[in-house]
């Protein structure tokens, strides 16, 4: 016999009440990791985000358009290394509820600023060549089953008419933080019909992606650039990715803050249910501790038994728990409006914490028993009538 | 030179700030080898006694010489050490760990020795042929009638061989019938095996298998009678 078999017996000795306890334990997990997954979902755009990046855009809105003219302008500020930029073409694809990003975009340009779009070289080199072609994200490939050869066909709003796109290309991601749902098309592609039939849009640039030698740098590098626009006719705002990120993520902070102390909640509320469930099992135990002690069995031995059955009860749980999470998470993404999180993954620090607080749980509802059971002295164990 | 000697024992408990006196200057000296009865009424310290002398309460005063060890001197966990060594505990209720077979509960103080697990073996199974349940091994308490279970009780208690056995009324949760079992096996733990023991009992029939017996009342300890 090992010691060991004696705390796991102690842990499963009254079937429903330890399975009642780690069904609880598991749920609690369980619901621990889908809310940090959500979290970490809303903070992905944020943490993908390159600090090196800025985005420079008109003062008042997104909705107003650049000139042509800015891309150059801000190539030439010192600290700059590369400019990209993008129009924001909108559209309906399918129907109206398939949300996706689509973006026209400088093809020469856009890897350079942002490498964590991982391309084949032989599809690069075709996606460039070609005019009316377009790359995907390998998450919208999977979700409308793209492959390269196929065509794409949008109805725009922002720019009517029907557009014929031909998929040359998948892109992968870098890291688990890359969007993999977008798709790009040539600027110059969107630029030859707008200049046909609206000419007066013609020529105009969403924002700009700029990437800067040092990141440090990134304040001065933002004010030289609005400071070449400032009162023209369309004045900038430059900010790095990240602050712009965050202001979108910020107006839902409130939303987070509470998700965030939720989970806590939920960890608080399993300790008091395992604690609860260890005061009872070792007060029932009184007599059996006091025995335990009386044959030599020391300090440290209680404190083993104890915090081993309350550990084994904890990691059941959350075991369990963290088995049921995948598919949990699997199952959430798929009721969550299309590309509503376009990164949607269980992040392995939420696989530690939630393992960590279930340990941390454990060892917790294990002190109160524990103290109780020192503190009784064997002539009062003994006389104890459960 | 005596197993056990006690010599002006008191002991009071504390009950809501004022102290009980439940043994009042008590002396008395065990033989080795001997098989002493202690009776009295209820509430006259008997388990009080018992208790100080095997090491698990410690006296208000006075003093306990176990072979020559002042037991009520020693640290908490030198204390829980030699009781693991030098004594064997046969509770009124048995108290066997529940979810523990027979074995395994006789095995539990010798978890506590440097012996391997082939040497602990032979101990148990040892113990649990001179109880008479070397066929019962497997089976857990609540698989046993109390007279097996006291059984295995007394196994666990010689599992160590330790030098003292200390009984706190063994049979007053028997039949007559398992009553002189447990008897029989506590006379022949004495005769055969050389074990002190000292014995909690209200039972005459049991006090009788005893070598000596001594009474108490309202902790103080009467005069001796030997029989032949
Ligand atoms: N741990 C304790 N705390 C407080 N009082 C105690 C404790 N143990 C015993 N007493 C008191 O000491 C007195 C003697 O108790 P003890 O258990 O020694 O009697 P006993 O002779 O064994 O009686 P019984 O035959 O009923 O078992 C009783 O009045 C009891 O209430
Ligand atoms: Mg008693």
């Amino acid at each position: 016999m090992k010691l060991v078999k004696l705390i796991f017996k102690n842990a499963l000795r009254h079937k429903l009440r330890a399975s009642l306890t780690i069904v609880g334990i598991a749920i609690a997990v369980m619901s621990f990791g889908l809310l940090r997954t959500v979290v970490t979902a809303w903070n992905a755009g944020v943490a993908s985000s390159a600090a090196d990046r800025l985005i420079t855009r008109q003062s008042v809105s997104f909705i107003f358009p650049l000139p042509y003219a800015y891309r150059d302008q801000i190539g030439k500020v010192p600290g700059v290394a590369k400019v990209t930029w993008f129009n924001w073409f909108g559209g309906v694809y399918k129907d109206k509820t398939q949300f996706f990003a689509r973006m026209a975009c400088d093809p020469e340009t856009l890897f350079d600023v942002y490498p964590e779009f991982v391309m084949d070289a032989e599809q690069l080199a075709v996606f460039k060549k070609e005019r009316n072609s377009c790359i995907i994200g390998s998450g919208l490939a999977q979700t409308y089953n793209l492959k390269v050869g196929d065509a794409m066909e949008m109805d725009g709003d922002i720019y009517p008419g029907k557009w014929q796109f031909v998929v040359r290309g998948i892109y992968k991601p870098r890291d688990k933080a890359t969007d993999v749902t977008q798709m790009f098309f040539h600027w110059q592609y969107l630029d030859e019909r707008i200049r046909r039939d609206d000419p007066s849009r013609a020529g105009n640039m969403g924002w700009f992606a700029v990437k800067v030698n040092d990141p440090t740098q990134s304040a001065s590098v933002s004010e030289q650039i609005d400071a070449l626009f400032k009162n023209s006719r369309a004045e900038t705002k430059t900010e790095t990715e990240r602050a712009f990120q965050q202001g979108f993520v910020a107006a839902s902070g409130a939303v987070l803050t509470a998700i965030n102390v939720m989970s806590f909640v939920i960890i608080g509320i399993i300790m008091l249910v395992l604690g609860n469930t260890m005061i009872m099992s070792a007060r029932e135990r009184t007599r059996e501790y006091a025995v335990l002690k009386t044959l030599g069995f020391s300090g440290g031995h209680l404190i083993m038994f104890i915090a081993g059955e309350s550990l084994v009860i904890s990691f059941l749980g959350a075991v369990i728990g963290l088995a049921l999470l995948v598919p949990m998470v699997s199952n959430f993404e798929q009721v969550m409006p299309k590309g509503f999180f376009p990164v949607f993954y269980i992040e392995p620090s939420t696989w530690v914490i939630a393992a960590a607080a279930a340990m941390l749980v454990g060892v917790a509802a294990a002190i109160v028993p524990i103290q109780r059971a020192l503190r009784t002295r064997i002539v009062d164990g003994l006389r104890f009538i459960g | 030179m005596a197993a056990i000697s006690v010599t002006n024992v008191t002991k009071s408990y504390q009950r809501d700030k004022t102290s009980v006196p439940v043994l009042n200057d008590v002396s008395i000296s065990v033989q080795q080898g001997e098989f002493l009865a202690l009776m009295g009424p209820s509430g006259s310290g008997k388990t009080t006694l018992l208790n100080l002398i095997a090491g698990i309460d410690r006296p208000t005063s006075g003093s306990i010489l176990v072979q020559g060890i002042d037991i009520a001197t020693l640290g908490e966990t030198a204390l829980a050490k030699w009781r693991a060594q030098k004594v064997g505990f046969i509770f009124q209720f048995y108290n066997l760990i529940p979810v523990l077979s027979a074995f395994e509960n006789v095995e539990l103080p010798l978890m506590l020795t440097s012996l391997s697990k082939k040497e602990r073996k032979q101990q148990v199974e040892t113990a649990l042929s001179v109880v008479g349940l070397a066929d019962r091994m497997t089976h857990s308490p609540n698989q046993l009638s109390g007279g097996q279970q006291q059984r295995v009780a007394i196994a666990r208690a010689i599992a160590t061989d330790p030098d003292i056995i200390v009984a706190d009324e063994p049979t007053g949760d028997l039949d007559k019938l398992s009553a002189d079992e447990i008897m029989t096996l506590l006379e022949r733990l004495n005769s055969e095996f050389g074990k002190t023991i000292v014995m909690v009992t209200h039972d005459p029939r049991a006090a009788e298998r005893a070598k000596v017996v001594r009474h108490l009342d309202k902790g103080d300890l009467l005069a001796e009678e030997v029989r032949s």
